[in-house]
């Protein structure tokens, strides 16, 4: 029970803090998206590190991916390189969409697409898009939450309902600047979970043994692809899903809303080059999955998401399980508050501002975000009460291959806008429809091959005897193959392309740069907040 | 010749799975399939670090 606890009284401390966050810096002016929705853009080198781990190393991952190396082994292990490759791309991708959306006072990458490519269409589209990848990525959060529940023997659905309701509040009031400081607090606990579990595997004779426990049962397996290396025709499936869910990172809402909230282009790049710190504690969270096989822990129910939890409460005292508990449980609802924060930006600027209420005011676009933030989250809460969590989980599998189709607008946009507009739009359609009847067609096979479901049972498509290939890699193929086509096809027939909005200097532009002031002359039809903090506090 | 380039290195290692797809040598008992995509993490931090600095000091 200590460790029940524990957990309890450490998260409920750390929401205590998600409300002080309100106070926290608090700016000249509280009520606008600008200030609630990317924290006034002025976070530094390390409220940025924090928040950025606290969102893109999720729960879900730090549950999921020891869940996979325990269930199969060396597969499970391509989270780690995909989060090393993310880090150089961040460096070249993200300070250039900082600064274009720091000029023109973008809080997320459809209203990007809007002024690159001159097309509100386009960017409800991709703004739609965002929405749909990011409410199932919400509700696995819960699950993991949900797992660590289960293992700390909490019965029902309640306790879940407590937390959420809890973040939500948290959200609602302090914007942005409530994750960011629960993802600093989160942190130390993190840490107190890495220190604590390098101790028992030091002392359960380290690595050598684990790996060789694991070796045992590995190879034993029935399923043809689980072992310590990778199969032969396992290596495509690994390199595509790298690249595959590294692109994709770029395009989901949330990892964006953490990079406009940074103070300036220094701070990406600095951050970019500690971001790798997050990797190795994924990687050592990904070799706990090893080490569980040979301390034999068994999953709570056959799900492989209580595999970690069940690890430390097998070899941590209890009141260090509690920790353990904690930091998970924290970790699921920081991204949690940091996605519908970002799908809510998404609806109120694409979709409420341009469709709905032409000149809405500031405060009121704070106060839209605040309620569809809630909506998010209790949407996604709903989901897993209400249906299977078999649903939540597919859902996601199926929001990475989605969200990967808006990456021709919102990253190669950067670089060019040759791109025609109904092009984008059709080769997203495109990309989509090509998806989702891959994904349709994958069965699950349990480890003898046998077909346990018919249908969206993996991401991996098969070629033959080179193993598979991320479908999403697929998809964004004949998507850009559609675009290009298309762009051309266009261009010829003269159909009048959008007006592009930016400037190439804009791409560059830092937080004191002198083109910042002008703009809301030289660019009308655009958000007229004077890009955000710093115009207000000469910052 | 932009410093820019030598992002190249933490872009590509991670890439090269047929290499690093094997178990010896190993480091403290870990394969090297493992210890080497956690290496590359160091790699990535240290070459990044240089770009920013050269960057910094450097024109563009």
């Amino acid at each position: 029970m200590t460790d029940i606890w524990f957990f309890a009284a450490l998260t409920l401390a750390m929401l205590g803090l998600g409300f002080a966050a309100a106070r926290w810096r608090r700016p000249a002016r509280p009520h606008s998206l600008e200030e609630w929705g990317v924290g006034g853009r002025a976070f530094g080198n390390w409220v940025t590190w924090f928040l950025l781990g606290g969102s893109m190393y999720t729960a879900y991952t730090f549950v999921a991916v020891p869940a996979a190396t325990y269930g199969v082994g060396a597969i499970g292990f391509f989270a780690v390189p995909f989060a090393v490759i993310t880090t150089p791309m961040m460096y070249l991708i993200s300070t250039r969409a900082w600064s274009v959306s720091h000029v023109h006072g973008f809080v997320t990458s459809a209203e990007f697409a809007r002024a690159r490519f001159g097309s509100r269409g386009l960017a409800a589209l991709i703004a739609l898009t965002g929405i749909a990848a990011t409410m199932p990525y919400i509700a696995v959060q819960l699950i993991a939450l949900q797992a660590i529940l289960k293992s700390a023997g909490v019965p029902g659905e309640w306790p879940l309902l407590v937390a959420v309701v809890a973040v939500s509040l948290c959200t609602f009031r302090s914007g942005l600047r409530a994750p960011a400081l629960l993802s600093i607090a989160k942190d130390v606990l993190l840490v107190w979970l890495v220190l604590s579990m390098a101790m028992v595997v030091a002392w359960s004779g380290g690595w050598r043994v684990a790996f060789e426990r694991a070796d045992r049962r590995l190879a034993f397996d029935a399923s043809p692809v689980s072992g310590l290396l990778l199969p032969d025709n396992g290596r495509l499936g690994y390199f595509t899903l790298i690249i595959g869910s590294a692109l994709a990172i770029f395009a989901y809402p949330h990892a964006v809303t953490g990079i406009l909230a940074a103070k300036d282009r220094a701070t990406i790049k600095r951050n970019a080059a500690a971001m790798p710190l997050y990797c190795l504690a994924l990687g050592f969270m990904a070799l706990l999955g090893i080490f569980a096989i040979g301390q034999g822990v068994r999953p709570v129910g056959g799900d492989l998401n209580t595999v970690m939890p069940q690890l430390f409460d097998v070899t941590l005292p209890a009141w260090s399980a509690g920790i353990a508990y904690a930091a998970i449980g924290v970790a699921a609802l920081i991204p949690a508050a940091v996605m519908s924060i970002a799908a809510a930006n998404l609806f109120t600027r694409s979709i409420y501002r341009e469709y709905l209420r032409r000149n809405a005011s500031e405060a009121e676009e704070a106060t839209v975000s605040r309620y569809t933030s809630l909506l998010m989250k209790f949407g996604a809460v709903a989901c897993i009460v209400a249906f299977d969590q078999q649903l939540s989980i597919e859902l996601q599998l199926i929001g990475g291959v989605v969200i990967l189709q808006t990456l021709p607008a919102v990253v190669a946009g950067l670089w060019t806008s040759w791109f025609h507009r109904f092009a984008l739009a059709g080769g997203l359609l495109g990309g989509l429809a090509v998806g989702m009847l891959m994904l349709y067609q994958v069965p699950q096979r349990a480890a003898d091959g046998r077909i346990v479901k018919a249908h969206f049972g993996g991401s991996s498509w098969p070629v033959g005897a080179l193993g598979s290939v991320y479908i999403g890699l697929i998809a964004l193929a004949v998507n850009v193959a559609v675009v290009v086509v298309a762009t051309m096809a266009f261009k010829a027939m003269r159909v009048p392309a959008g007006r592009d909005l930016t400037r190439p200097e804009d791409y560059l532009a830092d937080g004191d740069s002198p083109s910042l002031q002008r703009l809301d002359i030289l660019v009308d039809g655009l958000p007229r907040a004077k890009v955000g903090a710093h115009a207000k506090d000469g910052g | 010749m932009s410093w820019r380039w030598l992002l190249v290195v933490p872009l590509v290692l991670p890439l090269l799975v047929t290499v690093y797809n094997r178990t010896e040598p190993r480091l403290w008992g870990v394969p090297f399939f493992y210890w080497a995509q956690m290496a590359c993490a160091l790699i990535a931090m240290v070459t990044i670090t240089l770009v920013f600095q050269l960057e910094k000091r450097g024109p563009r």
